[in-house]
């Protein structure tokens, strides 16, 4: 009667896990992270999110996820990003409106340069990785 | 019952109560009164106020007497300079939104609060006034809303949603603009009031109370032109006495009839003489129905207008199951400007009829159809409450207490055990059952006494055989108790089924008429219980206890009517009945 | 290509001031001088949050910390680290109690903030429940409904410590404990989300970037008291929150993760929202069952407790946002774990909604004991302009303000109690010298009003007298009496309201009146508002002897009141000043003076 059993819901978790340690199963492995809750949205989130897709799109990057996540806590910041890349820090970004969303992708993404002025840090433990 | 007992301390005092007692029950038990205001016996505690708050040793808090129940080893603290300072305050606070006009209050000497204010040693407002101007609703016949009196105690919504099951008023707005009024702030006129006026019975204020027609009455007593003649309710005869410091209960018919006849009325009748009449109208009906199969069962008694109006605007599929017979008072206003009218000579445009009833909806009832018009004049041209007339005899200079006993005038003012009955839950039908007995089998009940439909409970049931077949009845009183029974006769109706009864009488207020809406302040379960017992003592010490028996009733037959039902009664002692919207706006 | 190396110099206000402006251009020239210019980026970054210990630089990939750096070192570590590779031990970061040097992950002091309920917040997309589970996401639940009994559940919240996190701060087992024993039924789960204090968003951030964590724990406590069904009471002014939630709900029953019969156990729970209307009441538990069972939302009397007599008079385990969060991480990691965490009487974390005049505004998640100075300084990173600390109000209308000689004090329930504040659901506003305390818990009492019930006298009438006495006291009409009034007034409410709005609702105004009674008697006595706040009090006028006529002021002026030639002195027109400020704050000569 069980829509899933608790095996397949083990064996789920594990699928997913792995999946989002190895980016590169689908053949993406840069990770553009949006910030979309309230306060980012209220800063432009949206805007931001649609200049990603945009710009990656003149770029011809087929190989960048964009996706979304909830509030990282620097709402005074917002919108906020992150980027993940292999050989490239994780890095977050804030006050990211449209034209910075651009500049991340040519030179951060493409030239692999760190941009100087938005960079924010995370200083709080996941709890979840240990 | 097998109630847990519970040790508890008041300021210090030891002794135990049954589990379920409230602080403030509790406290009464040892005889320790806490202050409350928007408290009510009849309703479950509202907790709103403020001024019932109380201690509980090794608690920080305070906690209301009214809604919190007793545990065991718990000590309270019902009195020290804190508690009576918050108190206070609190009261205070309340009077700073209260319009400052006891002088011209009709709740002079009679005001919850006012007895808060005096108790509290108030003598000084600290704080501003901060009135809610809203306008009063004078739009009904029978009740005036006024504002700007209220003190939000919540006690008139819960009647009339929980106890009534109308729903006409209900807090609208928030915070200080908080206010109660029908919903959409429509007129009470327009909403589904059955002014049954159970809300101004509870209200410990003047922000609920009953028109005044005092004045009316006044005017005519001093027409030399209009002959006025008064009619005077079963249920007033247990109660005015309350307004003189009597004990409720206490049967005061006869001074009464006194009364009246000082403060001028030239005839002076009795309700219960329509009572009497109602029966026989009403028992040939439930013959013809329940005999012959003319007409639908159940019958369902009509004289209670706040209950006609319900089912008119809730039930009015139902209407078939009415008895058509008019109520006690509407009859011996139709008698008074015929049978009466021809019998002394008098035109019946002269006629000015009062009437005295517990009740708020008769103010509705009297201009209700064109049926209150039968004697080609008003049949009735103004019912005022007990309350009204308690003042007006005050006001009168009489001293009630000293009056002699005095007869009423025949022959609308002779009754019976069973007329007297009307005023009690339950006596409309054991009259009935006492006449139809009669008028099935030709005998005469051998024991007219069926307490099985007597008491406070909120429906009665009882079986009795008439004729070899089995009656079955069912007494229903507080407007909210009614829906479980409807329901029940709707369902079976709908489904075919037997009928769970074949007559129901209905009251709208909680103990029938003795607990109707123009009462003395103050109604509780104990003071019902002393005006019902105070109502059968009349039917006891009564010569004649069937309303077939009451002469003057056979002698209106004989001369005047002819016999129950005829073309005469349907005239004058019938009515019809109409469908209702809930929202007339 | 890549960069071989990064490196990240904090550039937050505090290692500013200790120069990492100089140490970031040292690095440039150092990299330059030593050829490898090509292969390390250097980057300024926000605040690390780890200000005592700055300047600090992080070196990433291998995420080298090193804390205490002076521009000279710069030349040590490019040749050290960046062209041999050998950490600068000196430099690093050195753990108090292993003394080893960390890295950047392991560093839980620098790590101030720890997020136990945001989590997932700013990592999982919380459209998507994979990404919820592969995140150990109903784990909890597993072990709740294979491996733990009832009891077991209980047992491990009461090792843990939780408190209620909606303000009242009452233990979370006992709650669950009352309803699991009691013998009535059905039973209910409800979730508090009518989040109301004003600035306080905690809830919403929450519900947006993790909702499956709120369906987990209510379906962990209806495994555990026996209830089968569950609501979650939002407010409608939470639209992208209740979208979150109404997809969670549908992705986890299309898993039958809720549902009948859940992952094979046999228990059924399923979970239904239900929408506030804009009533800030509906807070408060019994007032929002109350608006479940459609009513009004209007307090009932306790005894009884919900948890006794809840929705529709059953049994109800209601709890806010924050707690449920924080249950599957309990159930995982043990009670031990998260006892572990925060003071001896408030154990684990608590999100706060830093706001105000407060550089980095934002919400932190930080162990219970964490000071208030270490929130606002070292991770809200100061007050903006440059402006001074007057005072942080804490626990939005039901709290009280906490003034600077008390910044060192460790944050849990007890202790804001006794400063006259209470912990509340996370609302932390910094105000600054331009905030007048008067104004503030005008504000406040405002909020109180106007979202009142009416239901009991105490609060409805209560309430309004004492906002009455607030906005006497700032148009300079009020006497000394009055503050007495106003201490009687705010006695009764705390003591006779029904439910904790009217009850807490005097707070602000009592407690601004302890700390700040100079600044109420100067509003009172001598009719002026040192903070420069209260319209009635202040006048904004012009010195000629400053004013060279730019006329900024004038085009700035909304009311256009001020009036002047070229290069003449202008002049305000006080009769139509609405008292703005904008002359104030334009004028680059110093000539609007406010007084």
């Amino acid at each position: 009667m069980a829509k899933m059993t608790l095996e397949e819901l083990k064996k789920l978790r594990e699928t997913k896990k792995r999946e989002l340690e190895k980016r590169e199963v689908t053949g993406k492995d840069i990770e553009i992270t949006v910030g979309m809750a309230t306060c980012g949205i209220a800063a432009g989130a949206k805007q931001t999110l649609s200049a990603f897709l945009n710009e990656l799109e003149a770029q011809n990057l087929s190989n960048v996820v964009v996706r979304q996540t909830g509030c990282m806590g620097y709402c005074y910041a917002e919108p906020t990003v992150e980027i993940r890349m292999p050989g490239m820090p994780d890095i977050i970004y804030g006050k990211v409106d449209p034209e910075t969303a651009v500049k991340i992708v040519r030179k951060h993404i493409l030239g692999k340069v760190l941009i100087n002025d938005h960079i924010l840090d995370k200083p709080a433990a996941d709890i979840m990785k240990k | 019952m097998n109630a847990k007992t519970i040790n508890i301390k008041v300021n210090g005092m030891p002794f135990f109560v049954h589990e379920g007692t409230t602080v403030l029950e509790a406290a009464k038990l040892v005889n320790v009164k806490i202050p409350t205001l928007c408290y009510h016996p009849d309703l479950p505690a509202w907790a709103a106020c403020g001024i019932c708050v109380v201690k509980v040793e090794g608690s920080p808090k305070m906690f209301r007497a009214c809604s919190t129940p007793v545990e065991d080893g718990m000590s309270i603290i019902t009195h020290d300079p804190e508690i009576v300072e918050v108190r206070r305050t609190v009261i205070e606070l309340i009077l700073s939104t209260h319009p400052n006009d006891c002088l011209q209050c009709l709740r002079n000497q009679n005001c919850e609060l006012q007895r808060l204010a005096a108790e509290f040693g108030i003598r000084e407002m600290p704080f501003e006034y901060n009135i809610n101007r809203i306008p009063v609703d004078d739009s009904t016949t029978s009740l005036i809303l006024n504002p700007e009196k209220c003190v939000k105690c919540g006690r008139c919504v819960k009647v009339c949603q929980e106890m009534q099951n109308v729903w006409a008023i209900e807090f609208l707005g928030r915070g200080e603009s908080t206010r109660i009024a029908p919903a959409g702030d429509v007129l009470l006129a327009e909403s589904p009031c059955i002014k049954c006026g159970q809300c101004s019975a509870h209200c410990p204020v003047g922000a609920i109370y009953e028109k005044d027609e005092t004045q009316k009455v006044w005017k005519a007593l001093q027409d030399p032109s209009k002959h006025c003649v008064v009619q005077i309710a079963p249920a007033v005869r247990v109660a005015l006495g309350e307004a003189f410091g009597l004990e409720p209960g206490t049967l005061v018919t006869n001074k009464a009839y006194a009364a009246l006849r000082r403060l001028g009325f030239k005839g002076i009748f009795d309700t219960n003489f329509g009572a009497d009449l109602t029966i026989m109208e009403e028992g040939s009906e439930f013959v013809e129905r329940f005999v012959h199969g003319k007409g639908e069962l159940p019958l369902i008694t009509s004289c209670c207008p706040a209950w006609v109006d319900y089912l008119e605007k809730y039930y009015h599929d139902l209407i078939p199951l009415f008895s058509t017979a008019k109520s006690p008072q509407a009859m011996v206003g139709a008698l008074s400007k015929t049978y009466y009218a021809d019998k002394s000579g008098i035109d019946c445009k002269n006629i000015f009829m009062v009437s005295i009833m517990p009740c708020t909806a008769k103010k509705y009832e009297i201009v209700r159809s064109e049926s209150m018009y039968s004697s080609g004049c008003q049949d009735i041209d103004v019912s005022i409450t007990t309350r009204e007339l308690s003042r007006m005899i005050k006001s009168a200079g009489i001293d009630f207490l000293s009056l002699p006993d005095e007869d009423a005038d025949a022959p609308l003012g002779i009754y019976t055990g069973a007329g007297t009955i009307f005023g009690a839950t339950g006596g409309v039908m054991e009259a009935a059952l006492r006449t139809a007995y009669f008028l099935v089998t030709g005998q005469e009940l051998k024991n007219v006494d069926l307490t099985d439909v007597r008491g406070i409970e909120g429906i009665k049931e009882a079986r009795i055989r008439m004729a070899g077949k089995e009656v079955r009845v069912a007494v229903a009183h507080q407007m909210g108790n009614i829906e479980k029974v409807l329901d029940l006769v709707r369902e079976a109706k709908a489904k075919g089924k037997e009928l769970p009864w074949h007559f129901i009488e209905v009251m709208a207020c909680r103990g029938g008429c003795i607990g109707g809406g123009g009462q003395p302040y103050g109604a509780t379960d104990e003071i019902r219980k002393k005006r019902l017992q105070g109502i059968y003592k009349d039917d006891t010490q009564s010569k004649i206890r069937c309303s077939h028996q009451n002469p003057a009733i056979k002698q209106l037959y004989a001369e005047f009517l002819g016999k129950p039902l005829s073309h005469k009664s349907h005239e004058l002692l019938h009515t019809k009945y109409t469908p209702r919207p809930l929202y007339t706006r | 290509m890549a960069f071989k190396n990064y490196v990240l110099v904090c550039g937050g206000t505090a290692c500013q001031s200790s120069k990492s402006e100089e140490i970031y251009k040292n690095f440039i020239s150092e990299l330059e001088a030593a050829g490898i210019k090509e292969d390390v980026q250097v980057v300024i970054t926000g605040c690390f949050g780890f200000c005592e210990k700055g300047p600090i630089v992080k070196v990433l990939p291998d995420e080298s910390f090193y804390v205490e750096v002076k521009p000279t070192d710069a030349k040590e570590i490019v040749a050290e680290h960046l062209v041999k590779g050998r950490q600068v031990k000196r430099l690093l970061y050195q753990g108090e109690e292993t003394k080893k040097h960390a890295k950047v992950e392991d560093i839980a002091f620098y790590q101030k903030q720890f997020r136990i309920v945001l989590r997932n917040c700013g990592v999982i997309n919380p459209e998507d429940i994979y990404e919820y589970i592969a995140r150990d996401g109903y784990a909890a639940l597993e072990k709740v409904l294979f491996e733990m009994t009832p009891d077991q559940v209980i047992q491990e919240l009461k090792v843990s410590g939780l408190r209620g996190r909606g303000g009242a701060g009452f233990p979370t087992w006992l709650k669950w404990n009352f309803t699991k024993e009691v013998n009535d039924s059905p039973k209910y789960i409800v979730c508090n989300a009518d989040e109301g204090d004003p600035g306080a968003y905690m809830d919403r951030s929450t519900l947006e970037g993790d909702p499956h964590s709120i369906l987990e724990a209510m379906a962990i406590a209806g495994k555990t008291v026996g209830a089968n069904k569950g609501y979650i009471y939002i407010r409608a002014e939470y639209p992208l929150a209740i979208h979150r939630l109404e997809i969670a709900i549908k992705q986890a029953r299309e898993l039958g993760l809720l549902g009948k019969d859940i992952l094979g156990s046999g228990f059924d729970f399923d979970i239904e929202i239900r929408l506030g209307a804009g009533a800030f009441v509906c807070g408060e538990e019994t007032a929002l069952l109350a608006s479940i069972e459609g009513e009004r939302g209007m307090p009932r009397p306790r005894p009884p407790f919900p948890a006794v007599k809840g929705l529709w008079q059953k049994p109800t385990v209601i709890n806010n946002v924050e707690t449920w969060a924080n249950i599957p991480v309990i159930i995982l990691r043990g009670g031990a774990w998260f006892a572990n965490i925060g003071t001896e009487k408030s154990k684990g974390t608590k999100v706060f909604a830093l706001t105000g005049k407060i550089r980095n505004s934002g919400l932190v998640e930080v162990p219970m004991g964490t000071t208030l100075r270490e929130i606002i300084y070292d991770i809200g990173g100061g007050i903006i302009n440059g402006k001074k600390f007057k005072a942080v109000q804490t626990g939005g209308p039901s709290g009280g303000v906490i003034t600077a000689e008390y910044l060192d004090t460790p944050i849990d329930y007890e202790n804001l109690q006794k400063l006259g504040s209470i912990m509340g659901s996370g609302g932390m506003i910094v105000m600054d010298e331009d905030d007048c305390m008067v104004d503030i818990a005008k504000f406040y009492l405002g909020f109180t009003v106007d979202e009142s019930c009416g239901k009991c006298a105490p609060c409805r009438v209560g309430g309004r007298q004492l906002l009455n006495y607030l906005d006497k006291i700032s148009k300079g009409k009020a006497t000394r009496d009055d503050l007495a009034k106003m201490k009687q007034i705010g006695a009764a409410m705390k003591r006779a309201s029904l439910c904790g709005l009217g009850q807490t609702a005097p707070n602000p105004v009592l407690s601004t009146l302890t700390y700040f009674e100079k600044e109420y008697l100067a509003h009172v006595d001598d009719r002026t508002c040192p903070a420069g706040k209260c319209k009635d009090l202040i006048t904004y006028s012009i010195l000629p002897e400053k004013c060279i006529g730019c006329g900024l002021c004038a085009r700035r002026c909304p009311v256009n009141c001020i009036t002047g030639e070229k290069r003449q002195p202008h002049v305000i027109d006080q009769s139509a000043c609405i008292k703005c400020g904008e002359c104030y704050s334009v004028c680059k000569f110093g000539a609007v003076m406010r007084k």
